[in-house]
């Protein structure tokens, strides 16, 4: 069974439309990247699947489940995680407490006023484990908001994935990153995704990033699915190039 | 350079509030003075549960302050002559209430969320002057004191020692900071922070955010309940102007004042505003224009308060 279909989902602001008549399928374990000129819709895309705006029509479905209509906490608990476009982080936190919540809320303890020791510790574990593995160990004591903006957005991923998704939705996890910085994200991306079998929708403008990490990519614009394919499919077809690659090269 | 220390602060403060009823007279002042302070303290610190812990700001916190402190004195007034009893009704009013209104406000933010919380508190402030048959209307609830506190063994005559009232109140304050401290620490006041840092965040992480934001309203509202009732016993007396709105804007005033994300800083702000005004007031009428001088220069050059001052000198 696919683990998210999109409906042909439309949302409308006013006279605007700014997503129309869109479908999409992701499979378990696939890397589905969406790309698209400025404009395009992905973020009012993406967020109508993780709840944050409702669509004027169209369904969702996750995990065989109609989610259309449901409250962005609800879409959590069942698996969907997401980071945005400008990194949304608890800045005045370190970054072992910014993990800290993600991970006690996972597991399901945000109305509790005290923890055992073991779920303590447990708790303590696993963030130094998030810690660990996105490379932010030395810094975990600092306040997130004097991290570097890749320090950042490595905090924000770590704590979406800290839900421990099902579905990962990344809008433009390397916006605004040096070369360095855009390569340790999408390593850190491909490791999750390769290693962990997890599911991930990404939108992305960096063309390498794009075509050295998706299973399969969708190509909106103005508001509509222009193509949709492997990376090697989308790189010849001749829409795309016209409205999109052409344009940016 | 000297450093400022988290756990020397508690301490430093906890000294100063044990020892007061001693050296107050000493300085020309007297212990209802310190009485008052610690109450409005906790009635701060509990506004800034929300304020400064959830990122909430309420300007009609004095509806269940004056709630507490009506049901406290009604209750010893007609019903049952002591005084627990008394601030426990009182407490349930206040929390009651602020659990059924939650509801209708905790979707709101900003300033939509503060002019909903105005207008509910002038709601009450409406009923305690209106219904004279009980309330006594402007003329308050009088003819009615404080009961010593009677503990089986022994009696506590908080009604004729101030002192003993005076640690009666640091001890309901005590209390009450300790339970809103371990609270904070735990899971739950962890999902408080995330909500005030960034709210969107916060429901991307799964947290319902309307509903953990009643929750920490009724914290907070217990709270200042709880703070109402020692204000109407230490005054044997309530009318509504402990309700009216501009009580609420002191509260706020005190926590801002004192550094609202400090956990002492309430009750730094709590003193300086009480002291400002017991000192000002007996030279002049218009002592908040003085108070409200000192809050806007804090405000434009400490925004962190005063509190917040001394922590970062000490930093640097």
């Amino acid at each position: 069974m696919s683990l998210l279909k999109v409906e042909n989902v439309s949302k409308r602001f006013g006279e605007l439309v700014a997503v129309n008549d869109v479908s999409m399928t992701v499979e378990p374990g696939e890397l589905r990247a969406v790309i698209g000129p400025n404009g395009a819709g992905k973020t009012t895309f993406f967020n109508m699947i993780s709840g944050f705006l409702t669509q004027t029509s169209g369904r969702i479905i996750f995990d065989g489940d109609d989610i259309s209509n449901l409250l962005p906490a609800r879409r959590v608990w069942r698996g969907i995680a997401r980071t945005f476009q400008i990194t949304e982080v608890f800045p005045e936190l370190t970054a072992r407490e910014n993990l800290r919540i993600a991970v006690e809320v996972a597991a399901g303890y945000r109305v509790r006023t005290r923890l055992s020791r073991d779920a303590d510790s447990e708790v303590k574990a696993r963030v130094t484990d998030l810690l660990d593995m996105s490379g932010l160990i030395d810094k975990a004591d600092r306040l997130v908001g004097e991290l570097s903006h890749g320090d950042q957005r490595a905090t924000e991923i770590m704590m979406a994935l800290a839900l421990k998704p099902r579905l990962l939705l990344l809008d433009e996890p390397t916006a605004g990153m040096g070369d360095q910085e855009t390569y340790d994200i999408a390593q850190l991306i491909r490791k999750l995704h390769k290693d962990q079998k997890l599911s991930i929708v990404l939108i992305e403008h960096d063309m390498r990033v794009v075509f050295h990490l998706a299973d399969r990519i969708m190509v909106l614009a103005e508001g509509m699915m222009l193509a949709e394919g492997t990376p090697q499919e989308i790189a010849r077809n001749e829409a795309v190039q016209e409205a999109y690659l052409g344009k940016a090269a | 350079m000297w450093k400022f220390d988290k756990r020397a602060g508690d301490v430093l403060v906890w000294a100063l509030v044990l020892t007061a009823p001693f050296w107050l007279p000493a300085l020309g002042s007297y212990v209802e003075l310190g009485t008052r302070v610690v109450i409005y303290a906790l009635a701060a610190m509990a506004l800034n549960f929300l304020l400064g812990y959830t990122g909430v700001l309420s300007f009609g916190h004095a509806a269940y302050f004056g709630l507490g402190a009506y049901g406290t004195a009604l209750t010893i007034k007609y019903l049952c002559p002591s005084t627990p009893v008394g601030m426990l009704a009182g407490t349930v009013l206040g929390t009651a209430a602020a659990a059924l209104i939650g509801p209708l406000i905790a979707r709101l933010r900003g300033v939509y969320f503060a002019m909903c919380t105005i207008a509910f508190g002038q709601v009450f402030y409406f009923i305690a002057f209106q219904w004279r048959s009980l309330t006594g209307g402007d003329d308050g609830v009088s003819a009615w004191h404080r009961m010593p506190l009677d503990l089986g063994f022994t009696t506590i005559d908080i009604l004729n020692n101030n002192k003993a009232f005076y640690y009666f109140c640091v001890l309901v304050l005590a209390a009450s900071a300790a339970a809103m401290a371990y609270l904070l620490r735990s899971p739950f006041g962890r999902t408080l922070l995330a909500i005030r840092e960034n709210e969107r965040r916060a429901r991307f992480l799964g947290i319902p955010v309307d509903r953990h934001i009643w929750m920490s309203w009724v914290i907070s509202c217990f709270f200042v309940s709880v703070a109402g009732t020692l204000f109407t016993l230490m005054n044997d007396f309530v009318d509504p102007r402990a309700v009216r709105w501009d009580q609420s804007g002191n509260f706020v005033i005190m926590a801002v004042l004192g550094g609202m994300r400090s956990f002492w800083g309430p009750l730094i702000g709590a003193a300086i505003f009480l002291i400002l005004q017991d000192y000002v007031s007996s030279h002049t009428e218009n002592w908040m224009s003085f108070v409200g001088l000192f809050f806007v220069l804090i405000v434009l050059f400490f925004p962190r308060g005063v509190l917040g001052l001394i922590r970062r000198k000490s930093a640097s």
